[in-house]
């Protein structure tokens, strides 16, 4: 326990230090990376907690990342032409406001495809999520007012009072603290009452249902907590890159989530951030030396499926002696 | 009207497509319960190795007999190196290890052929065209396409209906434990149906490589539509893939061809031409939520 | 008196079997009604209908006066339904306590607090900590189920279920697979109980039914071919060649 909070100052620290690192070792690039990274790691947490530890195997998580990405985006366009969406909401470029709109967006968009979802099981779970997911995508791509397949470009980040969000390692920082908080909301969420119920009912969701919960909802409720997750990661994402594209819901950006999850370790809180990291490191280096780069992440992934249980939090743990 | 019906061939022309695509991943899914997202691949491995055969050589039926062993051969060898040891893993697993499959089989394609598209020419005999009805001379390559897609969907109505294989084929897709019961060769059963999926999904690339063009990903746009079909059609259906391929084929085809000129009726040119694209493409997707809603199982769904 | 259940010809089909074929019987309170009958008789497919994991084809269930027959099956336990399966079914990663406070926790139709922390509900730790007090899991209490005996899985069942503290409990072959021993534990906890929750009980060993069983119902292929007490079951000639034959001899 004591460790446990130990470490995570520490890694906190570490990471708050990465754009002095960057400056002093002239590899201004870092604080880019290690933010979008951070970024990944929330989206990539907030999909683990219905897949690891719900159970529930959705493949178009990234519908969820890229609505929280266009919500930032499409309130920017009308602050910037001082139009209305829809002709009712006027356009902001208020963090304060933005985030939580994502957020609340894509929480019912996740509202309504887990609705309907979560009535099917297994294959068709993972198909169905997977289709909602090309809706959406294809639906943004055709929307020509925010840029079709273009997507928008958010020419300045959302402003927050009293911070200067234009400077980069203001922004990183904030980042930051976004990660570290939805880190620790997960941690809490997983040890309350109603975590508990959600692992409940991935062990035996039978069982569960014969002791009285009602595990729709419970399910529904998860999915929407999770979609909210991956709302707020994309809404911070189209601030840290200035730029939001149907890209951002494609259905491979979903598979690439679910990598980052197996790769990180399944079940576990700091297992996603780890896979994204890693995931997302391995990627950028690669694609420096190679455009095959994509041949030797298949064959890695390939390779952790086939023969590790756990990703590398398990190696982790292995190697640290037992303990989280 | 002429429109129409070209079009309406059209529809079906894709729809075979799909339904060879589909058939063999939902017999693969039925039987071994596995998802395998790399199927799209094997008709990229039957496109290619068609495409460039019969560039070389100048003969269509050359390339696709190449096309044919090519991804027979990628099937068996998946099935052997990899998909065996997802058999009894969850689907998470599968999916990933699939979806890394995509990944290696697309570089690999590139690493070979590069990402230019390849470009082949009609087989001598199918390169004019028919009129089927006067006015409408529509070509006689399509014909054939969907004639040898019918041909291999009576082909395996037999196959399933009145052979020892498929009896076993249709007792695996409603009840696995059953055939280990039954002291069948599991092993070589499962080689030979991933096989064989493989083989129709090479034919099926084959085929398309005249009228499409033959790069990579081009598997992963089809991929995702064949999954459609198969949850529509019911896992492990044979005949759901049949009517879901069908009916999917044409409703994509006529929203694509005629929702952007309905739209435009209504709202400027170019901002019509992209809704109704758009929307023509979440179309299947749109039926497949609707029907899963009202079945969850499917239309056609095994038991079990 | 006022009937705990009451079924009225409950049927159930499965493609062209019959599974329970117009099947009728009631469970007073405070009683234990065992159910008996070859396998496949159909028992278990009853206690799903009861319980609302299968939809009858016609009948009706009433649960203490209360129709329940299209009731989702998380209202149906609200009700006061409590059950254990035939093929043990708990939460095999978490231990028998974190098991038992999930059952503990849900008798409130479970929360959706997301905030609090599940490990600091006194309450529910302190129910669980005097149930397991009680019994003789007290000490494989932090135990992971996936490691228990098949025995105690099957007490765990129980003390999940009683937890609940259910009006009607039922029970689907509580001793299946247990020792003699174990049988007798199992028999001791149920008479136990029996003054806090009406039974009824699926079982297949016959000592055990009468024993406990203050009542029987006979079915053999979806049918009930005869009930009442355990005296005029064991002299009911059907029975005897029906089932209880080869037993008996
Ligand atoms: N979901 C199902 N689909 C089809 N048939 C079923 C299903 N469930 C049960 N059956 C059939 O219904 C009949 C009754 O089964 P059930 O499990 O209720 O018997 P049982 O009396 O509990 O037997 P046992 O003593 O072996 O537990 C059996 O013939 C069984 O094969
Ligand atoms: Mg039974």
């Amino acid at each position: 326990m004591k460790r446990e909070y130990l470490i995570l100052a520490t890694v906190f620290l570490l990471l708050a230090l990465v754009p002095f690192l960057a400056a002093a070792t002239g590899q201004t690039s870092w604080t880019r990376l290690v933010g979008q990274a951070l970024i990944y790691g929330m989206a990539a947490a907030s999909l683990n907690f219905i897949l690891g530890y719900g159970g529930m195997i959705s493949f178009g998580h990234a519908a969820f990342f890229g609505i929280g990405g266009y919500v930032v985006g499409i309130m920017y366009h009308h602050f910037d032409a001082g139009t209305s969406f829809l002709g009712v909401i006027p356009g902001t470029d208020q963090m304060l406001i933005t985030l939580p709109a994502a957020v609340l967006v894509a929480g019912l968009a996740a509202a309504l495809v887990g609705a309907m979802s979560l009535r099917t099981g297994g294959v068709q779970f993972i198909m169905i999520t997977l289709a909602f997911a090309q809706m959406f995508f294809f639906l943004f791509i055709s929307l020509k007012t925010y840029g079709g397949e273009d997507g928008i470009m958010v020419r300045r980040t959302n402003a927050l009072p009293g911070l200067d969000m234009r400077n980069r390692d203001t922004l990183y920082w904030v980042v930051l603290c976004f990660a570290a908080a939805y880190y620790l909301f997960l941690r809490r969420l997983v040890q309350s009452s109603f975590g508990q119920i959600i692992a409940g009912i991935r062990q035996n969701e039978r069982r569960m249902a014969s002791m009285g919960i009602s595990t729709f909802r419970y399910k529904l409720y998860a999915f929407i907590l999770s979609g909210m997750g991956a709302g707020l990661a994309g809404a911070l994402m189209v601030n840290f890159l200035r730029f939001a594209s149907p890209d951002m819901m494609h259905w491979t950006r979903s598979g690439e989530f679910m990598i980052m999850v197996i790769l990180g370790g399944v079940g576990t809180l700091a297992g996603p951030f780890i896979g994204a990291g890693v995931l997302f490191t391995v990627e950028t280096t690669l694609a420096r030396y190679t455009e095959h780069w994509m041949l030797p992440v298949g064959i890695l992934l390939l390779v952790v499926v086939l023969t590790s249980k756990g990703g590398l939090m398990a190696l982790i743990r292995k190697l640290t002696g037992g303990q989280k | 009207m002429i429109l129409l019906i070209e079009q309406l061939l059209n529809g079906l022309q894709y729809g075979v497509t799909l339904f060879l695509l589909a058939a063999g991943l939902t017999l693969i899914f039925g039987i071994m319960g596995v998802i395998n997202l790399a199927h799209g691949a094997l008709y990229m491995v039957g496109a290619f190795a068609g495409a460039w055969v019969s560039i070389q050589t100048g003969s269509f039926w050359a390339g696709l007999l190449a096309g044919l062993v090519a991804s027979a051969i990628a099937g068996v060898l998946v099935e052997l190196g990899v998909m065996r040891r997802l058999y009894a893993r969850d689907h998470l697993d599968q999916v990933l290890a699939t979806f890394a499959l995509i990944l290696i089989f697309n570089q690999s394609t590139v690493l070979i052929f590069g990402r230019q598209p390849l470009f082949t020419s009609l087989p001598e005999m199918f390169s004019g065209s028919v009129e089927i009805v006067p006015g409408l001379p529509y070509p006689s390559y399509r014909l054939f396409v969907i004639a040898v897609g019918l041909a291999v969907a009576f082909g395996l109505y037999l196959l399933i209906n009145k052979t020892r294989i498929g009896m076993l084929v249709r007792a695996g897709a409603s009840n696995r434990q059953m055939v280990r019961a039954l002291g069948v060769n599991i092993g070589g059963l499962y080689t030979a149906v991933f096989g064989l999926g493989a083989l129709l999904a090479g034919l099926a690339g084959v085929m398309a490589s005249p009228i499409m063009s033959v790069q990579v990903g081009m598997g992963d746009e089809i991929i995702l539509a064949t999954f459609v079909v198969v949850v529509i059609g019911g896992v492990g259906s044979v005949k759901g893939a049949f009517v879901a391929g069908i009916v999917l084929g044409m409703c994509d085809t006529m929203l694509r061809a005629f929702l952007p000129g309905l739209l435009q009726q209504v709202m400027p040119g170019s901002e019509a031409q992209a809704l109704g694209v758009g929307i023509s493409s979440m179309g299947i997707y749109l039926m497949m939520a609707i029907i899963l809603l009202v079945r969850p199982r499917g239309l056609f769904a095994a038991q079990g | 008196m006022n009937h705990v259940l009451e079924i009225a010809g409950l049927t159930k089909t499965f493609g062209g079997l019959t599974a329970t074929d117009n099947v009728s019987l009631t469970v007073n309170a405070g009683e234990i009604h065992a159910l008996i009958g070859p396998n496949g008789a159909g028992k278990s497919t009853l206690i799903n209908q009861i319980c609302g994991e299968l939809m009858p084809n016609a009948g009706h269930i009433h649960l203490a006066g209360r129709d329940i027959t299209r009731l989702p099956p998380a209202e149906r336990v609200a009700l006061g339904l409590g059950r254990t399966f035939q093929i043990t079914s708990l939460l095999d990663d978490m231990t028998v306590r974190e098991n038992l406070a999930l059952a503990v926790q849900a008798r409130e139709g479970g929360n959706f607090r997301i905030f609090d922390r599940a490990a600091n509900r006194a309450e529910v730790w302190d129910e669980v900590a005097e149930i397991l007090a009680a019994s003789a899991l007290g000490p494989r209490a932090g135990v992971t189920v996936a490691d228990l005996a098949h025995g105690e899985k099957k007490q765990l069942e129980l003390l999940m279920a009683l937890s609940q503290r259910p009006r009607l409990l039922l029970l689907d072959e509580p001793m299946a697979g247990l020792g003699h021993l174990e049988s007798q534990q199992m028999i001791d906890a149920l008479l136990a109980a029996r003054g806090d929750c009406a039974m009824l009980l699926v079982e297949h060993d016959m000592d055990a039914v009468f024993a406990l069983a203050d009542r029987v119902t006979v079915l053999v292929y979806g049918r009930v071919i005869a009930a009442g007490n355990a005296d005029e079951i064991r002299a009911n000639p059907a029975v005897r060649d029906a089932y209880l034959g080869e037993e008996d001899t």
